[in-house]
């Protein structure tokens, strides 16, 4: 019933709006497309496998060192590719075309590294438990899910709004230039930016390999795809955006599923796209289009 | 010798019918990048024109031909509906609405049952021989050469160079982004035929997000400041893994590594008459002192 | 010529102009003047099409411009410089003006794809011309060099050669002479009546108060978006409004 679709939506829509979040940071702040994101996503995923599978390290240690990996990776991809384009002050596009290069290269290597086929985390590692709210069956790890989402986004929201570095951040996503004349560390706050994008992707990544308990290293590309969906609805640049696209992303998926038919799953997000490039590009919170040097 | 020739013709046939299709596949993508749009509908396109040609030639008697028209009239067609709304949009935004729209046509043919749903089409005949190629590929370039040494071409640099002075100096904008965009997607529809008649099957995933990627690929790495550029970035690219077949799990590793390498190092491409020149008249200076 | 009528502009709640009424007269040289941010730019803006008036028109020869797209508007004759110039950068100089001759360009389809005699005819003569205005401004001799290797000063006469290309009947000027030395100033002055005996009418804004007074024959004044004066250069010079406007500095860019 419609109450059991809503649990299924909020879980799915946490990680579609955990993993645009990190997205639409790298967009506001850097100016930049990252179409690796969707790589570093699933390479979190496989990290926190191996901490698992390997170290036997417990789940939450194991997401925690995860999405320390991802950043690094984020930080690693910023600081040899990304720098030297912005030094160059290349147009906006070529950023893009080279995180498709990066994107190629990890998904391919993570391939040849641990294979093609879908990977699950080792037998007992995913909480079974559920419980009954009501009529309503929930999973420990759908709480989870949704839990650790929305304590990642409270503390990113806090960040954002209250304290000197979010001012900053808000600033620098208004104009580098200016930001930089007002003596903000910017390049410093470029590569904190990539770090903790890609570590909330990271975070993403873990949570919906747990949740199909599938890693692959395709996992990333179609949520990428609905990354772009859910941050061109919400907003480019916009973190209000993010949360309540990939809520409202989740939300349609499920329904869509629930009600029409599975097959036009992955249509939902570009079919919302496109309509929404259509009637209002700028997204549900968007502002301005084009951003000042 | 003609032993030689037939045993090499029998394997790499597909390579070098590969490169001619790669070729008109950058060009397409070429057209777009030379009006400042940045289309990642092509691969889309392409797909529709090999639906559209491989249904005509498995379904009626029509001629290979015109298979080969409708494959390029149906994308040209659709580009010019979906155009209209889309190109209003710039840079970042109309890349991602076209991805989006990319997305879309492979979900809908991956459903539709005259498509062949997810099995795709198998047994199209085999029509394409390489004067075909050879052909429309030399077609397509004397048309695009002709285009860039006309006002047309000259609207198109001027668009993509400042699309406002563009404008006030009279050029009308939307129309002649259509136009570039219109002539991308049919020139991507009639390689998408060629290809269908020669690689015997085709499914909705050859005509995905990675495949669009691949077109862009070939031509920013080519270089896109004219003709030579795309159609150099495909041969190579093309070739290339043939040459990394040792590296076979890793090519498209190596294919990312190339794309990021030329992004970071050689901005306007391998072909860049510019960097050329400049290259020349420092040989020349050595010379003379 | 050039008539605004109680044309009002508004960007969100911002009030850029209010009620502006003005005429710009065929023949001649008009200045438009007035502090900084008092919305002269926004003028232009609405009269080449890239804004739609909030409230009022503008008419063109007695067409009404209302709706019409930038093109369109070239097309009927008026043509526009920047303030922040906006050349192609990599495009030749002879490559600039020619797109400035866009539109009066006639071939066909056919004559561009086969290369026929019309089609090369009509691209020599476009190239000839484009010579031609470009030794106006004294740029023929770089005609092949690429937009971006020219000096500032260079690049504005640029983009007055290619703003000619487009036939145009009335010239918009904004700012020509920001940015550059008292001696090219003086140039430009001179280039700018040659212009004018040519037959082409002007409609500049400044800043340059010697500069204005010394070449329009009528000038209006722009402040907080609205018109205060407009008139004969001696009469704006001792008009108390605009001496106010101006807090008596004279403006030396």
């Amino acid at each position: 019933m419609l109450e059991q679709q809503l649990i299924n939506a909020l879980s799915l829509g946490s990680v579609y709006a955990l993993f645009a979040l990190g997205f639409t940071l790298i967009f506001g702040v850097l100016g930049v497309i990252n179409l690796s994101h969707g790589a570093i996503f699933m390479l979190g995923s496989y990290a926190a496998l191996l901490l698992v599978d390997k170290l036997a390290l417990p789940l939450w240690l194991a997401l925690l060192a995860a999405m320390l990996v991802a950043g690094v990776i984020g930080f690693v991809v910023d600081y040899l590719i990304l720098k030297p384009l912005r030094a160059r002050n290349a147009p906006h596009l070529i950023p893009m075309i080279a995180t498709i290069g990066v994107a190629i290269m990890l998904t391919n290597l993570a391939q040849g590294l641990f294979g093609a086929e879908n990977k699950r985390f080792p037998f007992g590692t995913i909480p079974e438990e559920s419980f009954n709210v009501g009529h309503l069956h929930v999973t420990a790890l759908q709480l989870g899910i949704i839990g650790i989402s929305v304590v990642l986004m409270i503390v990113l929201l806090a960040v954002m709004r209250r304290t000197q570095l979010g001012r900053a951040l808000r600033a620098i996503a208004e104009s580098p230039k200016a930001a930089y004349l007002l003596g903000i560390n910017v390049e410093g706050l470029f590569y904190l930016t990539s770090f903790a994008a890609a570590a909330l992707g990271g975070a993403a990544g873990v949570l919906v390999g747990l949740s199909f308990n599938a890693i692959s290293p395709f996992m990333g590309q179609p949520m990428l795809h609905k990354g772009i969906a859910v941050i061109i609805l919400g907003g480019m640049g916009d973190i209000r955006g993010a949360m309540i696209g990939g809520l409202f992303l989740g939300f349609a998926e499920v329904l869509t599923v629930a009600y029409i038919s599975s097959d036009f799953r992955d249509a939902v997000a570009f079919g919302l796209l496109f309509l929404i490039l259509l009637i209002k590009p700028s997204g549900m919170f968007g502002k301005v289009l084009e951003r000042k040097a | 010798m003609l032993e030689w020739w037939e045993g090499f013709w029998a394997t790499y046939n597909a390579v070098i019918y590969g490169i001619g299709v790669n070729a008109m596949l950058a060009l397409s993508i070429y057209v777009t990048l030379s009006c400042g749009l940045l289309s990642l509908a092509n691969a889309a396109f392409m797909g529709i024109g090999a639906y559209t040609a491989a249904m005509i030639s498995m379904q009626t008697a029509l001629p290979f031909p015109l298979a080969l028209a409708a494959g390029a009239l149906l994308p040209a067609l659709v580009a010019l509906i979906i155009g209209i709304p889309t190109l209003r949009l710039s840079g970042v935004y109309l890349a991602m609405a076209t991805l989006g729209f990319g997305e879309v046509v492979r979900v809908i043919v991956l459903n539709m049952e005259i498509t062949g749903g997810p099995m795709g089409l198998n047994g199209i005949p085999l029509k394409t021989e390489f004067w075909h190629i050879a052909l429309l590929l030399a077609a397509t370039l004397y048309f695009l050469a002709r285009v860039r040494r006309s006002k047309i071409g000259r609207a198109f640099e001027a668009i993509k160079a400042d699309e406002v002075a563009a404008r006030l100096m009279g050029v009308n904008v939307p129309a002649y982004k259509l136009l570039a965009f219109v002539i991308g997607a049919a020139i991507a529809g009639i390689a998408g035929g060629l290809n269908a008649h020669y690689t015997f099957t085709i499914g909705p995933n050859n005509y995905a997000f990675e495949n669009a990627v691949e077109i862009l690929t070939m031509a920013v790495f080519g270089g896109i400041g004219n003709l030579i550029g795309p159609s150099i970035g495909a041969t190579i690219l093309t070739l290339l893994p043939e040459v990394l077949r040792y590296f076979k799990e890793f090519r498209l590793a190596i294919n990312g590594l190339i794309l990021i390498l030329v992004v970071l190092y050689l901005p306007n491409g391998i072909w860049d008459p510019r960097r050329i020149q400049a290259f020349r008249q420092r040989r020349q200076a050595r010379k003379e002192r | 010529m050039l008539k605004f009528n109680q044309i009002s502009k508004r960007f969100g709640g911002l009030q850029v102009l209010n009620d502006v009424s003005f005429s710009v007269p065929q023949g001649g040289i008009f200045g438009l003047i007035g502090p900084n941010g008092a919305g002269k730019t926004t003028v232009f803006n609405l009269a080449t099409g890239l804004l739609r008036a909030s409230g009022g028109s503008i008419e063109f020869n007695g067409q009404d411009l209302g709706s019409i797209p930038p093109h369109r508007i070239t097309e009927l004759g008026i043509a526009r410089t920047f303030q922040n110039i906006r050349i192609f950068k990599e495009m030749s100089l002879l490559e600039n003006v020619v797109v400035g001759m866009h539109d009066h360009l006639d071939y066909g389809f056919p004559g561009l794809l086969l290369n026929l005699p019309s089609f090369r005819r009509v691209e020599a003569a476009a190239r000839e011309r484009a010579l031609e205005l470009l030794s106006w401004v004294k740029l023929d001799h770089k005609a092949g060099m690429a937009a971006d290797s020219l000096s500032y000063g260079e690049q504005r006469r640029l983009e007055f050669a290619r703003a000619l290309a487009t036939k145009p009947k009335l010239l918009l000027l904004d700012e020509p002479v920001a940015g550059m030395n008292p001696s090219e100033k003086t140039e430009l002055m001179a280039e700018i009546l040659n212009i004018k005996q040519r037959g082409f009418s002007i409609f500049l804004i400044e800043h340059d108060m010697r500069f204005v007074m010394g070449l329009c024959d009528r000038i209006a004044v722009l402040n907080f978006g609205r018109i205060i004066a407009e008139g004969v250069p001696d009469e704006i010079k001792n008009n108390p409004e605009v001496i106010e406007a101006y807090l008596g500095k004279e403006e030396e860019a």
